[in-house]
């Protein structure tokens, strides 16, 4: 259940109340987002769309603590995320957080295996569990063939698919993603959202995603319209405003 | 270190720069190595000198001698315990660049007062019976095959003439970095043959019976010979060496200077080498911050990177430096015993990895506190 009222019941997963984002630009002053409310319990597939500057990335940084709003609070299974030192929240991010970007973001000197690998450095599992993990992680995604191959040895297609198995690697408690169909081909966008279904459907993930792509966004439960700084819509079903 | 994977990979990123970073690093270190083996050179004879001894030369110059007859005078004077003395003679073997020091010594004293040349019985009283006999020693021996029963001939360039000797031992030093690269022949040989300065040595030295009478001996043994034709000058050995080595200029300075700015370049070079490498990557640096990196784990990656090209680059140049001190040495035969002691070559080491820290830390702090949203928005 998605709702942009400020009225749900706080069992929500993702708890959003009255975010402030201004920027401040020479003497300009721009304000990003306005007292923007959202709840999104576990499991759900929420799409974010909107113009650009309408600050769909900015929220997605904000409920992905890479940034930090000008007031209001979020609240993540209970954590509130706004009152977090950066230090605290980096760790919190490491637990919680699967990042997909729209350019991938892969360490080109790594290899598909290694950079699925790197959130696992920071927690205390053994070689081998890491190992199996990022096994798990590259199977699901469809590429334990190439764990091998660097970065510019794979398609933007299976750059993505890395990028979709280190984001999953660590088990996090919500995805977000980026604009994660915006740099591939017709064909190529539609197996990255095939696996993102999967891992809402199969695996319960909770997805927020932000997309220009109608048909990238036409596979989350609800899609939410940003603009302005401001949610004024939600549709599809499932989703309620 | 679990990330030690992931510095690795970046060092290998661009192979060519990070190449030529530690290549900076070799050739200063190297450069570091030969420099600190020529200082040791040059200061070898006032490290190696000893603290309960006194060299007494002619107060006008080191060059002009001092009479025979001094010898009884100075062996009288409270506090001196023995007294030995010495004449450069300045010959040439075979050919100019063989050049190696030679001493006409007095053979009854000499390896008394320096105990630091350890000789063979045998040798000792085979160099008291034959007038013509050579001790050499054995760094010396060994670069020109010198062999107990060998006679040296040798050019006299102040006291001219054919001049033959009889290696009759090989002296050791009683420390690896002791000198010996000298020959010591019978004073006696020399005065009995030369065409001038009979009666007369290059200098005095004193073998003190208390270490701390040495300021009060000098001045007694000065006292002595004031107003006379031939005025002495007493210092304790390590002022003479250290004198001796005056003579050439602040050798001493020149080096720490070179050294200096050679490492100075080094740290603007790498720092230089490292901010742009950590421009480069500020993207990658932000996805390391997104998926959970902290600052100071960012900050401690590029720093490791910066230590492992200054501790590689180090520790080749001072391989390098090692290998190439025995050449610099038969280069330089007038310097004596090159060599880097350890203690210098491990600070070598910690010079290479604190320049290389030092490199590394304004770019390491810009990359601890880059901000992902920017960084990213630059992707």
């Amino acid at each position: 259940m998605v709702k942009i009222d400020g009225k749900g019941n706080g069992a929500a997963l993702v708890r959003v109340r009255d975010l402030d984002k201004k920027y401040t630009r020479g003497s300009e002053e721009i304000h990003v987002l306005q007292g923007l409310n959202l709840d999104v319990d576990a499991g759900d597939f929420v799409a974010f769309m909107g113009p650009s500057g309408s600050g769909k990335t900015t929220l997605l940084n904000l409920l992905g603590g890479l940034d930090v709003p000008t007031s209001g609070s979020i609240t993540v299974a209970g954590d509130e995320i706004t009152r977090m030192s950066a230090g605290r929240l980096t760790s919190w991010r490491a637990r919680h957080v699967g990042f997909i970007f729209q350019l991938y973001n892969l360490i080109p000197v790594l290899t598909a295996f290694q950079n699925v690998e790197l959130p696992l450095l920071l927690t205390r599992l053994s070689k081998s569990e890491r190992r199996k993990h990022v096994e798990t992680a590259l199977a699901v995604v469809g590429l334990t063939d190439r764990r091998d191959h660097y970065p510019r040895q794979l398609s933007g297609g299976q750059e993505q698919r890395v990028a979709i198995a280190r984001a999953i690697v660590a088990d996090p408690t919500f995805l977000l993603c980026d604009e994660p169909t915006g740099d591939l081909d017709r064909k190529s966008a539609g197996e990255i959202m095939d696996i993102i279904d999967r891992l809402v459907r199969e695996y319960g993930k909770t997805v927020l995603m932000v997309s220009h792509d109608p048909q990238a966004a036409e596979r989350a439960r609800v899609v939410l319209h940003l603009d302005k700084g401001v949610l004024i819509e939600a549709a599809k079903a499932g989703g309620a405003a | 270190m679990r990330s030690f994977r992931l510095v690795w990979a970046n060092l290998r990123r661009k192979k060519v720069r990070t190449t030529l970073t530690i290549g900076s690093f070799t050739v200063a270190l190297f450069l570091f190595g030969l420099l600190a083996a020529i200082r040791m050179g040059f200061r070898g004879g006032a490290d190696a000198a000893g603290a309960d001894r006194l060299n007494v030369i002619n107060r006008v110059s080191l060059i002009l001698p001092l009479p025979f007859s001094y010898r009884d005078r100075i062996l009288r004077v409270p506090g001196v315990a023995n007294v030995s003395y010495a004449t450069w003679f300045g010959g040439v073997y075979q050919d100019e660049r063989n050049f190696f020091p030679q001493f006409a010594v007095d053979k009854d004293t000499w390896f008394d007062v320096y105990a630091d040349y350890v000789v063979s019985p045998e040798g000792r009283s085979a160099f008291m019976k034959d007038r013509q006999a050579c001790m050499v020693g054995r760094a010396l021996a060994k670069r020109f095959g010198f062999k107990v029963g060998d006679r040296v001939p040798l050019r006299g360039t102040i006291w001219t003439g054919a001049w033959e000797f009889n290696v009759v031992g090989i002296y050791e030093g009683n420390r690896p970095e002791a000198d010996t690269t000298a020959m010591f022949f019978r004073a006696d040989y020399l005065d009995e043959s030369r065409q001038f300065g009979q009666g007369t040595v290059g200098w005095y030295v004193v073998k003190l019976s208390d270490i701390d009478a040495a300021v009060r001996v000098s001045e007694a043994i000065d006292a002595l010979f004031a107003n006379s034709p031939f005025e002495t000058l007493t210092q304790t050995e390590k002022a003479f060496a250290a004198s001796f080595v005056k003579q050439m200029g602040n050798i001493e300075l020149l080096i720490m200077t070179i050294g200096l700015v050679v490492f100075l370049t080094l740290l603007l070079v790498t720092g230089n080498t490292m901010a742009i490498a950590v421009r480069e990557r500020s993207g990658e640096l932000a996805v390391l911050k997104t998926v959970g990196f902290s600052d100071r784990r960012v900050l401690r990656l590029i720093l490791a990177e910066a230590l492992l090209m200054a501790g590689q680059g180090g520790f080749l140049g001072l391989a390098l430096a090692l290998l190439a001190i025995p050449a610099l040495s038969r280069a330089l035969p007038m310097l004596g015993m090159l060599y880097v002691s350890p203690m210098t070559a491990v600070a070598g080491l910690f010079l290479a990895i604190a320049v290389g820290a030092a490199a590394g830390l304004l770019p390491a702090i810009g990359a601890m506190r880059l901000k992902v949203v920017d960084a990213l928005r630059r992707v």
